[in-house]
């Protein structure tokens, strides 16, 4: 079977196998930022242009801690999402929550002026080059996969992020709040009738999104560079995967973002030089034939 | 930053748009601009470190006869914005430009200064086309170029015993000529290159698949075809998997900014190719030293340091020449300059070739554990020396129009 | 911007059709101090400054072309203004083309281009729009920084000027000035006659109700389409002129920053106003030359400059000043 595998792909089965599973780290990444995009995105009608700065934030927020307080990874952990997830209340209070009533538009053009200062502010502070982050303790080594050799750090990634997904989805889907949430998103002035605080709810719901992105960036300080413009690249990938993966459902921009993760894995080794391009090709063909994305109601 | 009030004022007066003026000759002042990368991927490298070492060789070279005034501006790594600010720095008297990292903003000054008969001291671009096809009478190249970087990391590695290779590339021009050039040198001692794999550069942030597939060579070094961020990405992930025990890693173009921002503990072992570093010998520990409290008490890193070197030799041409005939014919200044030998703390003695190379020796540095390094910034130990003859790519192969065959 | 009444331009009445070209009373008088403003600039200002500031201004107002009178935001026109660039500087330098000649392909090229990704783009409207813009005008980024003949991160360098029409010697700066100045007023104009034509009417529709366009029998789609393409062909010409003044072509042109400088240009001046985009790319290019020496402070600025429109000035600089003046401009 193995050799089979070899002879069709062309390419060594353990190599192969490791190159998936790489992919789906990077998965990881795409399906987190892309569920806080969508969250947002459920309840606000924004794209929210500042998500990568926020990622970034989360990063620089972890290696502040450290470098600060002394609190380490764990901590980070828990806390750079509520800190940056409280900067994005503060920013959804005083900016956009004058924004509702206008063109979507206007949304985005806004958050992409903030993302546009944050990055600039943070340049300023700590320079271009980055900062150094480490692996904690506890999670630093590899297993020995037999196939491959696997850095314990990325296994945590996937687990801890699949969990996070669901979890985000069970609450969405399952609980009381989701239920409000997803009525607000429907017909807010209805739910707010019931006696629901819908402004505080959306404030809420922005703060949580933001979280989200920050939570991603932790995760991604000790693997990447801490720089003012790790976001950048990144994000407009992410762009390309929700319109993928169409904005209609949680569940959906998350098997979009592991997916693609995967099909882009793939394309490093067959073809590393069209990596970076061939979700955007996807999109491309994505559109011409569902132009709401695989998983977006028209 | 580290601007005083003199400067900026001067820099805010040199960007303004009109009216346009000559330079009054009064007193013979010589003014050089520092256009340089002040908030984008080059500033902990270039930026205010280049215009505090500028300062430094103007403040130097006082009082013989002239007044040194040193301006600066940001080119934000935009080809028009350098271009703009250059000519508008050229047509208000400015009489040399220095530093300009960027290849595409520093090749397109380099054709202004020839069009205006200006002098050009470049000491932050990577691009040997500045001494190659698009050699000028009215440049000089101080620091370093892709082609030094690629001899000095390439053939140095191999007669280490690092034989065979595996490069990961960005996948654009200069990665491509990094890859090409040192892959020639790791031929031409005797070594092998077992492979190569090309990313999309600028929107690669994983590398670990490339990592891997590097690891699945069994080569003996890692080159590394890349620059800043993707460097820190790639080294990063090469430790992650393990990869530093089975290959020597090589950066081909890394500084000793970058390796503070990654930190020993993951850049220990490290080659990497520069040209300059402050704890070289007695005389870089003395210029460190007097510049320690201007440069935010860092170190002076590789481009400051040429720019250091190059202000220092202009203004000695200068004072040579007569301040007058330097101002009037800038093509005049560097051949001056070039008449000279060249001697200074950074760099030691040298000379500037007729294509506007300066040469100098070339060092590749393994980078230190963290039990080895016993102060901040003590980052290096010497591996290899090559000597300034060969440290640079010879006259004949650069295809410059100066050089008479 | 189809539901916010306040930040779009005022509707359009007959009596405001009349008055001379299509032009009403006060944009004709505004019309004559820009053509005054042109031709007196070189002598108070630093030329090759000017016509940097007109080549943006022209990519502002090919840009306001979709936003402003069709209601789609690009974000990836920086896809087309470079691609002009570079196409106009690669045949100028290599194939010898003449500036006028070098400039059309470069156009053609950009239209060609606007076609093929207007034509995956216009299935998506609003923010989906916008998003697909900004990703395809990136995989253009990623060709660029690979194809052999834009020279990667060198960019082209030493592209001449050459003679218009293998005449005139644009070498010298004011000759060149002139040339900028015509194909801006041209493009300007051109512009303008779009929007005022049968055709712009039914643009103006769509993006006011388009089902209701739709059921009158319109197919919105081409209209959006052909709109798409006018707009990224006009951003060629910007950027194909902007090469050969500067004698440059490089990748900040495609860069996605640069898409969003043309989208903050057209909102500080106004959005769906005829001269906001051109008032809007003069204050952001001077911004830029003045800040040089802040350093790291000119992206703060502009996010700054950024969030205070959105919030506060909608209307954008021309846009208050007409609503001031009760007057359309």
């Amino acid at each position: 079977m193995l050799e089979f595998l070899e002879t069709i792909t062309g390419v060594p089965t353990p190599l192969l196998f490791g190159q998936l599973l790489l992919g789906l780290i990077n998965g990881a990444f795409y399906a987190m930022l892309s569920l806080g995009l969508a969250v947002i995105f459920g309840l606000l009608n924004i794209i929210n242009f500042t998500h990568g700065a926020q990622f970034m934030m989360g990063a620089f927020v972890a290696w502040m801690l450290l470098a600060w307080a002394g609190i380490g990874y764990w901590g980070a952990l828990i806390l750079a999402p509520l800190i940056v997830g409280a900067t994005g209340v503060v920013i959804e209070r005083l900016m956009i929550s004058r924004l509702y009533k206008l063109d979507h538009l206007y949304g985005l053009l806004l958050t992409f002026g903030i993302g546009l200062m944050i990055e600039g502010v943070f340049r300023n502070e700590f320079g271009s080059s980055g900062l150094p982050y480490r692996i904690p303790a506890e999670l630093s080594g590899a297993w020995d996969l037999g196939f491959m050799f696997m850095p314990i750090y990325r296994g945590w990634v996937v687990v801890f992020s699949l969990v996070i997904c669901l979890a985000t989805w069970l609450v969405i889907e399952k609980t009381r709040l989701g239920a409000y949430l997803r009525a607000a998103t429907e017909n807010a002035p209805l739910v707010q009738a019931f006696g629901v605080n819908v402004p505080r709810m959306i404030t809420l719901t922005y703060g949580a999104g933001v979280a989200l992105a920050a939570l991603a960036g932790v995760l991604a300080a000790p693997i990447y560079s801490v720089n003012p413009q790790m976001g950048t690249n990144l994000i407009i990938v992410v762009f390309a995967v929700v319109v993928i993966g169409g904005m209609g459902s949680i569940l959906g921009s998350v098997i979009t973002g592991f997916g693609l993760g995967v099909v882009e894995g793939l394309t490093k080794v067959y073809w590393p030089e069209a990596s970076a391009t061939v979700i955007f090709v996807i999109m491309a063909i994505v559109l011409l034939t569902r132009p709401a994305g695989l998983f977006g109601r028209a | 930053m580290d601007f005083n009030r003199r400067s900026l004022l001067a820099a805010g007066s040199a960007a303004t748009i009109a009216p346009l003026s000559r330079a009054r000759a009064q007193g013979q002042a010589i003014r050089i601009g520092v256009l340089t990368d002040m908030s984008g991927p080059y500033r902990d490298t270039t930026g205010p470190g280049s215009v505090v070492m500028t300062q430094a060789a103007g403040a130097e070279m006082a009082n013989r006869g002239f007044t040194v005034e040193v301006l600066s501006a940001d080119h934000q790594n935009r080809p028009d914005v350098g271009a703009n600010l250059a000519r508008q720095w050229y047509d208000q008297g400015v009489d040399a430009i220095v530093d300009v990292p960027t290849s595409s903003v520093a090749l397109a000054v380099n054709q202004i200064a020839r069009e205006k008969n200006k002098v050009f001291l470049n000491s932050g671009a990577a691009t040997s086309d500045l001494t190659g096809a698009q050699c000028s009478p009215n440049t000089v190249h101080w620091t370093y170029d892709t082609w030094m970087l690629a001899k000095g990391t390439g053939g140095a590695i191999v007669r280490t015993g690092g034989d065979s290779w595996f490069f990961i590339t960005a996948d654009y021009a200069f990665g491509h000529a990094l890859e090409r050039d040192t892959a020639t040198f790791v031929r031409q001692a005797g070594g092998q290159v077992m492979g190569q794999v090309r990313y999309p550069f600028p929107a690669t942030t994983d590398f670990s698949s490339f990592v891997v597939q590097a690891q699945a060579s069994r080569a003996k070094v890692l080159g590394m075809a890349n620059a800043s961020t993707d460097t820190v990405n790639t080294i990063k992930a090469a430790r992650e998997f393990g990869l530093h025990r089975s290959m020597k890693l090589a950066a081909l173009l890394m500084g000793v900014m970058d390796i503070h921002a990654l930190g020993l503990e993951s850049a220990q072992g490290l080659l990497l190719t520069e040209s300059f570093y402050w704890d070289l010998n007695d005389r870089t520990r003395a210029l460190t030293q007097r510049t320690r409290a201007a440069n935010q008490n860092r170190p002076p890193a590789m481009v400051p340091a040429g720019c250091y070197g190059a202000t220092l030799h202009y203004l000695k041409a200068v004072a040579d020449m007569g301040a007058a005939a330097a101002k009037a014919d800038g093509r005049a200044a560097v051949a001056r300059m070039k008449a000279m030998p060249t001697d200074d703390d950074a760099f030691g003695p040298g000379r500037i070739r007729e294509d506007g190379r300066k040469i100098h020796p070339v060092f590749l540095f393994e980078v230190k554990s963290p039990a080895e390094s016993r102060a901040p910034y003590d980052y290096y130990k010497v591996a290899a020396t090559t000597p300034a003859e060969d440290a640079f790519r010879p006259m004949n192969e650069g295809g410059c129009s100066l050089v008479r065959s | 911007m189809a539901s916010e009444t306040t930040a779009g331009p005022m509707p359009t009445t007959t009596a405001e059709a009349q008055g001379l070209w299509g032009y009403s009373r006060a944009q004709f008088v505004a019309l004559l101090i820009l053509i005054a403003a042109l031709i007196a600039g070189p002598f108070f200002l630093y030329p090759v400054f000017l016509m940097k500031l007109l080549c943006f201004a022209l990519f502002a107002c090919a840009f306001n072309l979709l936003i402003g009178y069709v209601g789609l935001l690009s974000f990836g026109h920086a896809a087309y203004f470079g691609m002009g660039g570079y196409i106009a500087g690669y045949t100028a330098k290599a194939w010898g083309f003449t500036p006028e000649v070098a400039v059309i392909t470069g156009a053609l090229v950009a239209g060609l281009q606007g076609w093929v990704f207007g034509w995956i783009a216009i299935r998506r409207q609003g923010i989906y729009f916008a998003m697909i813009t900004l990703a395809m005008a990136q995989m253009v980024y990623f060709v660029c920084v690979q194809a052999p003949f834009t020279g990667g991160e060198d960019g082209i360098q030493a592209i001449p000027r050459g003679r218009l029409f293998g005449i005139i010697d644009l070498g010298p700066d004011m000759n060149m000035y002139w040339f900028v100045a015509a194909v801006f007023l041209l493009g300007f104009v051109m512009v303008h006659r779009v929007i005022h034509s049968p055709y712009g009417q039914v643009l103006k529709a769509i993006r006011e109700n388009e089902p209701r366009a739709t059921s009158l029998g319109y197919r919105t789609d081409d209209y959006k389409l052909v709109a798409f393409i006018l707009s990224a062909t006009l951003a060629g010409v910007a950027g194909g002129v902007k090469s050969l003044v500067f004698g440059i072509a490089t990748l900040t042109d495609v860069h996605w920053s640069m898409s969003g400088e043309v989208v903050l240009m057209t909102l500080v001046g106004g959005l769906g106003t005829v001269f906001g985009p051109m008032v809007g790319a003069a204050v952001i290019v001077t911004m830029q030359n003045y800040l040089a020496e802040m350093g790291a402070w000119v992206t703060v600025i502009q996010g700054a400059i950024f969030v205070a429109v959105v919030l506060a000035f909608r209307r954008g600089l021309v846009g208050e000043i007409a609503n001031l003046l009760k007057v359309k401009l």
